[in-house]
């Protein structure tokens, strides 16, 4: 299902690219090649990039484990990287991606200061898009039930349970469960939790972490029983096929919704911002975002070409053509109703998610032991303990504790 | 034959044996004993990023690792005995769950929790996988020659589909309304969810797996019925034995040794069950122990992957398989010794 789609979007892209194939200004005669993630937005970028000719691209979910070896060899196999907030970070720390900051003196000065990632004052990476996770509703189930729109989990499990009495739908509720650590995250941290003390010592183990997990608990009561089963994509296709009436899902699946080849609900679902994980505190949503970083182990020829050609995937024809892909951030582009909920979802308060090396061990402690708490019964206190006892052992094999 | 002509004849597969199982298997055995981490610097990291509405600069404190003049990462190797074991195992939080004879707290511990599934998915498909393999030999056998070939093609079909491909369908065909639990939910005329919970994830698991290997036991069994020896059987008939005597007393003893060396295959290779973690995305409800190794391995988004415990999940993997082999290898040997005299 997941790879049709992707087949039919990449087709589309190149229908769109062959008729807009005059539009790189230059020719490129320098190799380059880029690695990312397979999914809309990246597709649409590199179809833009291919038009300039010589450039190799290679879509995959593995990018992350792929740019990381291939970055390393030396020359580097890879001119280009996609990167988002947290998979910069292993290659940011390796030091294998250069400061852009001439780069984008002499060929990026339309850019717009809000693309240029910069990190201890340095351009690392230039972004194209954000993400968050934001509120996707039926209208039409909320206008027949005479439900308003909620603002914080409270609100939003009241309205569910009226709309499963009123049984319109088969769940009320649906969110993207099977990254139970990004669940846990963005609820923890809309209550104002943080997720360390003392520099790197884990302090997940308190009230914040047991309002998380009572809300996750209290959640489920709402969605599919297959929640820990369920991806995005299995989200987005339940909110499509109208058996699920509200999700907390990401922004960039909001396009996807009135997309009449594929949704049975176009025109019905609108979007708000993520609801607050208690009545009065920030959302339950963290802030991403996707771009281009260029490899260190490359020739400064190579890296000038690859440059140019990431300004020529990224530049405003591409924004345009492909609306619906992502909410780009690319100067010229006006993003649609589609952003309104991440917008609302910024405006309210959301964090950048903390990527770093040791919330990246946090991350798979949680997401080992989340499962026991949900499925098996493991009590609320003893899972946060385990949490944190997890991310001890790993955090000193890794050299980060000593 | 001359031992220059044998060791001629075994000499590449063994150095291929040895350079391809042997050397990397020591390699994972030595890395178990040894922890590499690169040397950190803490540092405070300004990282400004896009937020909506305007830029959003966070400053973290991080690790980041030395980078020497070559701008490589500087790592530092260190001898930790058997502290990977430890860890996978659980030791502490073991001793406390037998301690208070609490079965539950024990199963919550990843590597017990993937060693029970592992054992109940080895044990339960084991003779599954031979009843069915011996069922199918036994009714292709006796269809007409005309059918036969069509016959053993069909059967063979599920064992040359890859096994993530067939993983990945019969989870389609499960998973939320896919179109076999519609069909089951028209048939109880109730809601059913096969994801939801552990044990039907489980029997999934298992029935994929019968219908992946029970081909093999049936091209084995098959190929054995051909040898049966005619006169035995004709005169057990002449003797009056009716059909399930003669396979009680001709057939199954003239498979017997086929029975262990399928078993010994089986063994070895569902105490390895992986393909079907990953294909059914089971982890949040079941795990196995190669999984387990799987999950050391993988980098996780920032990175970081523990290779020292990969390798020690790794050594008790095979640990495990050395020990559940015992039995069929020393019934194997017993077999060939009893022949050469």
């Amino acid at each position: 299902m997941k790879i049709a789609r992707y087949l039919a979007t990449a087709a589309a892209v190149a229908v769109l690219a062959t008729g807009a194939r005059a539009e790189c200004t230059f020719e490129n005669d320098v190799p380059v090649s880029i690695s990312a993630a397979g999914f809309a937005a990246w597709n649409a970028v590199t179809a833009a990039m291919q038009e300039c000719g010589n450039v190799t691209v290679e879509l995959s979910q593995d990018f992350q484990e792929k740019q990381a070896t291939g970055m390393a060899a030396r020359p580097s196999l890879y001119t280009m990287g996609g990167v988002a907030n947290s998979s910069m970070v292993p290659l940011l720390n390796a030091g294998l991606i250069r400061p852009l900051d001439d780069l984008v003196a002499r060929y990026g000065q339309h850019l717009s200061p809000q693309q240029l990632i910069r990190v201890d004052g340095q351009i690392m990476a230039i972004a194209m898009m954000v993400n968050a996770q934001h509120l996707m509703y039926r209208s039409d189930i909320f206008a027949d039930l005479g439900l308003e729109v909620p603002t914080d989990y409270d609100q939003l499990i009241a309205a569910a349970q009226v709309i499963r009495d009123a049984g319109v739908v088969d769940y009320p509720f649906g969110a993207p469960w099977s990254t139970t650590w990004l669940i846990f995250a963005d609820i923890y941290l809309g209550y104002g939790g943080s997720f360390f003390a003392d520099g790197f010592q884990p302090a997940v183990n308190n009230e914040t972490g047991l309002a998380t997990l009572a809300r996750m608990a209290e959640l489920t009561e709402y969605m599919d029983p297959e929640y820990l089963v369920s991806d995005s994509t299995y989200v987005q296709q339940q909110l499509q096929n109208g058996r699920v009436a509200m999700a907390n899902l990401w922004a960039s699946r909001a396009g996807a919704m009135n997309d009449a080849a594929e949704s049975k609900v176009v025109g019905l679902v609108e979007f708000a911002s993520a609801p607050a994980s208690g009545p009065g505190t920030l959302p339950a949503a963290t802030l991403w975002w996707d771009g281009v970083v260029i490899a260190r182990n490359v020739t400064d020829a190579e890296a000038e070409a690859a440059f140019r050609v990431a300004m020529e995937g990224l530049d405003t024809e591409m924004a345009n053509a492909n609306p619906e892909a992502a909410i780009w951030i690319i100067p010229g582009f006006e993003p649609g109703p589609i952003a309104a909920g991440a917008a609302a979802t910024a405006q309210n308060g959301a964090l950048p998610y903390p990527a770093s090396t040791h919330m990246g061990l946090m991350q798979q402690a949680i997401a080992d032991n989340i499962g026991a708490f949900l499925t098996s019964g493991m009590a609320a206190e003893a899972t946060l303990a385990q949490i944190e006892a997890d991310y001890l052992e790993s955090a000193r094999e890794a050299g980060i504790l000593q | 034959m001359r031992l220059r002509t044998f060791f001629w004849f075994v000499g590449p597969s063994v150095a291929l044996m040895l350079i391809f199982i042997a050397a990397p298997l020591v390699s994972v055995f030595v890395q178990s004993f040894y922890v590499t981490s690169p040397v950190l610097e803490t540092v405070e990291r300004e990282t400004c990023a896009p937020g909506f509405l305007g830029e959003v600069c966070t400053t973290q404190t991080v690790t980041r690792p030395l980078l020497d003049a070559d701008g490589r990462v500087v790592t530092e190797t260190e001898f930790v005995g058997l502290q990977a074991y430890r860890s996978v195992l659980e030791l502490d939080r073991t001793r406390a769950a037998l301690a208070d004879w609490d079965l539950q707290a024990l199963l919550q511990i990843d590597f017990w929790k993937a060693l029970r599934f592992t054992l109940v998915f080895t044990f339960v498909t084991l003779p599954i996988m031979l009843a069915v393999g011996l069922g199918l030999a036994l009714a292709v056998n006796t269809v007409t020659e005309r059918v036969k070939g069509p016959a053993i093609f069909l059967t063979l079909l599920p064992f040359i589909i890859t096994p993530v491909i067939g993983a990945l369908s019969i989870r389609w065909l499960f998973i939320g309304d896919g179109i076999l639990t519609a069909l089951i939910e028209w048939w109880l005329q109730r809601d059913v969810a096969l994801f939801a919970q552990a044990w039907t994830i489980e029997i999934l698991m298992m029935f994929y797996r019968i219908w992946h290997v029970a081909p093999f036991a049936f091209v084995v069994f098959y190929a054995a019925l051909q040898t049966v020896n005619r006169d035995t059987l004709e005169s057990a008939l002449i003797d009056g034995a009716n059909r399930w005597q003669r396979l009680r007393y001709v057939i199954i003893p003239h498979l017997a040794p086929l029975i262990v060396f399928l078993s010994l295959i089986h063994l070895m290779d569902s105490y390895r069950v992986f393909e079907e973690i990953v294909g059914f995305s089971a982890e949040s409800h079941v795990i196995s122990l190669q999984w387990i190794t799987y999950d050391y391995l993988t980098p996780d988004d920032a990175g970081n992957r523990s290779i020292s415990r990969a390798s020690a999940s790794a050594m008790l993997t095979m640990i495990g398989i050395v020990i559940l082999l015992i039995w069929p290898l020393r019934r194997t040997w017993a077999d060939y010794s009893r022949r050469e005299t």
